[in-house]
């Protein structure tokens, strides 16, 4: 095992009644890497998500962040830890507005204190003032300041898909897992998100892991693919690589 | 002094309460199975038919009826056939207006209806109980004798029959029937079966009359059986079989036959360690430990959450 | 017989099938054997009405339901809807009633001022269930337990330690905070409506409890003879235990029992304003909007790091509290109680003003609470009805208006632009 390693996933498996899902998955991502799960509808890539991020438990293998194993851990363990979601079908508290949605995942680092918000003592004004500026900040960045006050349902779905990711940010994750975050977006918004993803990598040194079926977007960003095919790893390695694979080819186009 | 013959008395008489149970949870779990909410007012719809059962007795006797095979089929018959009214006039006031709501929403608007029906019966009826005689006095007796005996009243035994009866009837109905096959889809998949044409109203409707009848089966059985009722006796009861439903693993019809049987001999087993006031506790602790270490009963697929 | 018609033929019959049995038959005893009359030819009338009625209604559906869609004018405008649904406006409500609240007893007359307190009692029930349901989403059927528990704490602890209220206020909150949390740890991962079940089973076995540990609790005769609370060690009875001062004759007054009812009701007050300034407060703090968002969605909850158990427990946990002190109070007004005032209907009567109030609405639950309670005082006569127009308000509020009388806006927190 490499100590550079940020996340590192070996053997995963899950298994559902009779249904091998996940079969021996494994990947190796490093600090500030951008790295694309791919793989046909149905492969497990949503699975493989769900079991790092703790939805699901994984039946075996091993799940290393920053060397220490996460695997089995309750979903907001892992959240705590610096590895954070967005959804296929976005996932925002659609009856708060914008801002409040950003709010809410900042929680961890609020005064939560009992006492404190009720006598509203100086820290705690301080820091929902502070939580404030944090949401104005990325409310900005997404380009979504207009909208802070509108309810996150009414907006636009390339919005909400913004917001989901901003959201994210809140929680400065040490990882960011995004499913599928072009599906649905026009070209012109998914130049954005590719822009977008640039920034947390420079900007804020995020790791970013994705789920992608726009071969553009993902040869363009990614430094490090992953293939799954029905559950299992087919092939792995640069761009490059995996687009001469002729197992990965062949997966994706049938047989010749 | 507790022996083996003594056991084995609280073993029948768990198992007769029990598939009691057993019946009344059918209607929780198909209910649930299809729209996948309790329906909080199917203790009540057991207790009304506990009433027409009474009523239908009481009345058949003023006529000078007294053939018990008369008595028994007409009271079933009439218990069955107000209970479905009822069952469906729930599904039509209480569930069908709120459906793609909150799911809050419809659970306290059954409990309003619940809390409707008690007091319509209690007000109409009286708030005392109602007694009869037994109709079928007697019963068969195993063991030497003296304390060391097993008695099986016939009562138990046209309990148990009956109730295997409608619960072969149920299967079969199930398995078998095209509206049973409609009943499995929908539980499955009701968007999908609703786009292959099969009409999702009616059958939401008929797990409602279905579970409402057999509940109206317990009904007339528990109620000949003890020969006393009143409006309160459905929450508790309705208690108990929503707790055999989730024991046995809810949206699961044999699971919920298992549940009340399981639920009815650990009760039995219960009052007989902690004492009979403690009955209730036994059931409501069993359903704690149940939803606590295998929330999916005994034999509930467990339920994947989709991310 | 074209549909329509079939239809409405059914819904007719059905309605006798529904009511006949039950309402137009009775059962009676003639010395020991059972018999059944026919009900009164009113009630028959009755029923034959409500199914000539549905008959119509049904036959014809459709030109009704395009009647109410062409005037389809809500009877509040909206713009009148909007302000007083806005969290300033019953800011504003509240604090006209709270100067109402404290002025009016020194003029009304007892009776009236003891009604009130009963009320501020289920206020304060509402607004503490109104936290766990109408802001976390938990549907908890057994709220009535941490009233008892409440209740008994104060009864036992002033029984057997002679401890005074004041005292035992805080120690019946803690103990049912404590209850709460010991009984919401196992159950909170559970679904809405498992929980719902659980729940109503936890209340009924506290009651069970209750009744049976009669060395302890007195079982089904409970607790009689509780301390009233004192005015800083001031008793307000017409003569104090020995050692002790009464009010009256603190203050060179002559004895009146007024002062009693009065001094009682402005403690409800007092316990009810706190609940409604912390709950106020909770609205606008981190935990306040985790409960929100988990009620809107938990799996989003959890991708964020919010732990689901602990923000549910803190809502229960609180809630519980709140029906711990409302309990304590409860035991030092009337002085006596029983098993039998903690059952499955009070619970439903104190959800019942929480979704007759609107959901997550302070103010609602107050004017929803009066409702409750002053409704069938008014009506004594219609008082047997009490429970059945409850059940039939609670089916007819979720079908039309499941939002409340006066349900809430959100506090908006704004982002200066």
């Amino acid at each position: 095992m490499s100590q550079n390693n940020l996340l590192e996933v070996s053997g995963l498996s899950m298994r559902f009644g009779g249904l091998l899902a996940v079969n021996g998955v494994g990947m190796a991502v490093k600090e500030k890497q951008v790295v694309s799960m791919i793989g046909p509808n149905g492969a497990g890539k949503t699975t493989v998500f769900n079991c790092l991020t703790g939805f699901y438990r994984p039946t075996g293998g091993t799940i290393l962040l920053a060397g220490e194993p996460i695997q089995g851990l309750p979903g907001h363990t892992i959240a705590r830890k610096g590895v954070v979601r967005t959804f296929q079908n976005v996932r925002l508290f659609k009856d708060m507005t914008a801002v409040e949605n950003l709010l809410i995942a900042q929680h961890q680092h609020l005064n939560t204190g009992f006492f404190a918000g009720l006598f509203k003592t100086p820290s705690f004004r301080r820091s929902e003032r502070e939580a404030m500026a944090y949401a104005e900040h990325w409310l900005e960045r997404v380009d979504l300041k207009a909208f802070a006050n509108r309810p996150a349902g009414t907006l636009a779905y390339g919005q909400q898909r913004r917001l989901e990711i901003a959201r994210c940010m809140m929680t400065r994750p040490r990882i960011l897992m995004l499913d599928e975050p072009a599906a649905g977006l026009n070209p012109r918004e998914t130049d954005d998100l590719k822009a977008l993803i640039g920034v947390l990598r420079e900007e804020y040194g995020t790791t970013v892991l994705l789920i992608e079926h726009d071969m553009k977007l993902v040869m363009s960003i990614s430094d490090h693919i992953v293939v799954i095919n029905q559950g299992s790893p087919l092939a792995d390695g640069t761009p490059e690589q995996v687009r001469g694979n002729p197992a990965v080819i062949k997966a994706y186009l049938g047989e010749a | 002094m507790p022996d083996t013959f003594h056991y084995l008395q609280q073993l029948v008489n768990g198992l007769t309460v029990g598939s009691t149970y057993a019946l009344i949870a059918i209607g929780y779990t198909m209910v649930y199975g299809i729209i996948g909410m309790i329906n909080f007012a199917h203790g009540e719809v057991y207790m009304v038919g506990s009433y027409v059962a009474f009523i239908v007795l009481a009345g058949l006797a003023m006529l000078g009826i007294h053939s018990l095979p008369l008595l028994m089929v007409a009271s079933f018959a009439c218990a069955i056939v107000v209970t479905s009214a009822y069952g469906y006039s729930i599904e039509r006031v209480a569930y069908r207006p709120l459906r793609g709501s909150n799911r809050l929403i419809p659970l306290i608007s059954a409990i309003g209806m619940s809390i409707f029906l008690q007091n319509a019966v209690q007000l109409s009826q009286g708030s005392g109980n109602w007694a009869i005689p037994n109709l079928l006095p007697g019963n068969f007796s195993f063991g030497p004798g003296g304390n060391q005996e097993v008695m099986v009243s016939y009562m138990q035994v046209v309990v148990f029959v009956v109730t295997l009866l409608a619960m072969a009837g149920l299967t079969l109905f199930i398995s078998r029937s095209r509206m049973g096959r409609a009943c499995r889809a929908c539980a499955e998949d009701m968007k999908m079966a609703n786009l292959l044409g099969i009409d999702t109203n009616s059958v939401i409707a008929l797990t409602f009359v279905i579970g409402a009848a057999l509940a109206a089966v317990a009904a007339v059985l528990l109620s000949m059986q003890y020969g006393v009722i009143n409006p309160y006796a459905g929450f508790l009861v309705g208690l108990k079989a929503f707790t055999s439903a989730v024991l046995g693993g809810i949206g699961s019809i044999p699971g919920a036959m298992l549940g009340g049987l399981v639920l009815g001999v650990a009760e039995a087993f219960g009052a007989d360690v902690f004492g009979d006031q403690y009955k209730d506790v036994v059931a409501f602790g069993l359903l704690v430990l149940v939803l606590l270490f295998r929330p999916t009963g005994i034999l509930g697929r467990p339920e994947i959450e989709k991310v | 017989m074209n549909k329509p018609v079939r239809q409405a033929l059914f819904s007719a019959l059905l309605v006798w099938a529904v009511a006949y049995p039950i309402f137009g038959l009775k059962l009676a005893f003639a010395g020991v054997t059972l018999q059944v009359h026919g009900a009164s030819a009113s009630t028959l009338g009755l029923i034959a009405g409500a199914s000539v009625l549905l008959f119509l209604r049904v036959l014809f559906a459709e030109p009704l339901g395009r009647l109410r869609k062409g005037s389809g004018k809500p009877w509040v405008p909206p713009r009148v809807s909007n302000y007083l649904t806005l969290p300033s406006t019953q800011r504003w409500g509240l604090v006209a009633l709270v100067a109402l609240a404290f002025v009016w007893p020194f003029f009304g007359s007892r009776g009236a001022v003891d009604t009130a307190t009963l009320i501020l009692i289920y206020v304060m029930l509402g607004l503490g269930l109104n936290i766990v349901v109408g802001l976390a989403g938990l549907l908890d059927l057994g709220y009535v337990g941490f009233y008892a528990v409440g209740a008994y704490s104060y009864a036992l602890l002033s029984h057997y330690l002679g401890l005074g209220f004041w005292e035992c206020l805080p120690i019946a909150g803690l103990l049912a905070a404590l209850f709460g949390l010991l009984l919401g740890f196992p159950v909170l991962r559970l679904r809405g409506d498992y929980l719902a079940i659980v729940t109503l089973g936890f209340g009924e076995i506290i009651r069970i409890f209750l009744r049976n540990l009669t060395s302890i609790t007195g079982g089904p005769n409970g607790i009689s003879n509780i301390e009233k609370p004192t005015f800083f060690g001031l008793s307000l009875e017409r003569r104090a235990a020995d050692g002790a001062q009464t009010f009256h004759q603190f203050f060179g007054l002559d004895y009146n029992p007024a002062h009693k009812v009065v001094y009682l009701y402005l403690i409800a007050l007092l316990l009810a304003l706190v609940a409604l300034f912390v709950i106020n407060r909770l609205l606008r703090m981190p935990i306040g909007r985790a409960w929100e968002a988990l009620r809107e969605d938990e799996i989003a909850c959890r991708a964020l790091g919010l732990n689901p158990t602990v923000i549910k427990l803190s809502a229960f946990t609180l809630g519980a509290a709140f029906a711990g002190f409302a309990g304590s109070f409860f035991a030092a007004r009337q002085g006596l109680i029983t098993p039998e005032s903690f059952t499955f209907i009070e619970s439903a009567i104190i959800l019942a003003i929480v979704v007759l109030g609107g959901m997550g609405s302070q103010l609602g639950v107050v004017l929803a609470a009066i409702v409750m309670i002053l409704l069938p005082e008014l009506m004594r006569e219609f008082s047997d009805y009490r429970m059945l127009m409850f059940g039939a308000l609670m089916v007819l509020m979720m079908v039309w208006r499941p939002q409340g009388l006066l349900p809430m806006q959100r506090p908006h927190l704004e982002l200066r632009q």
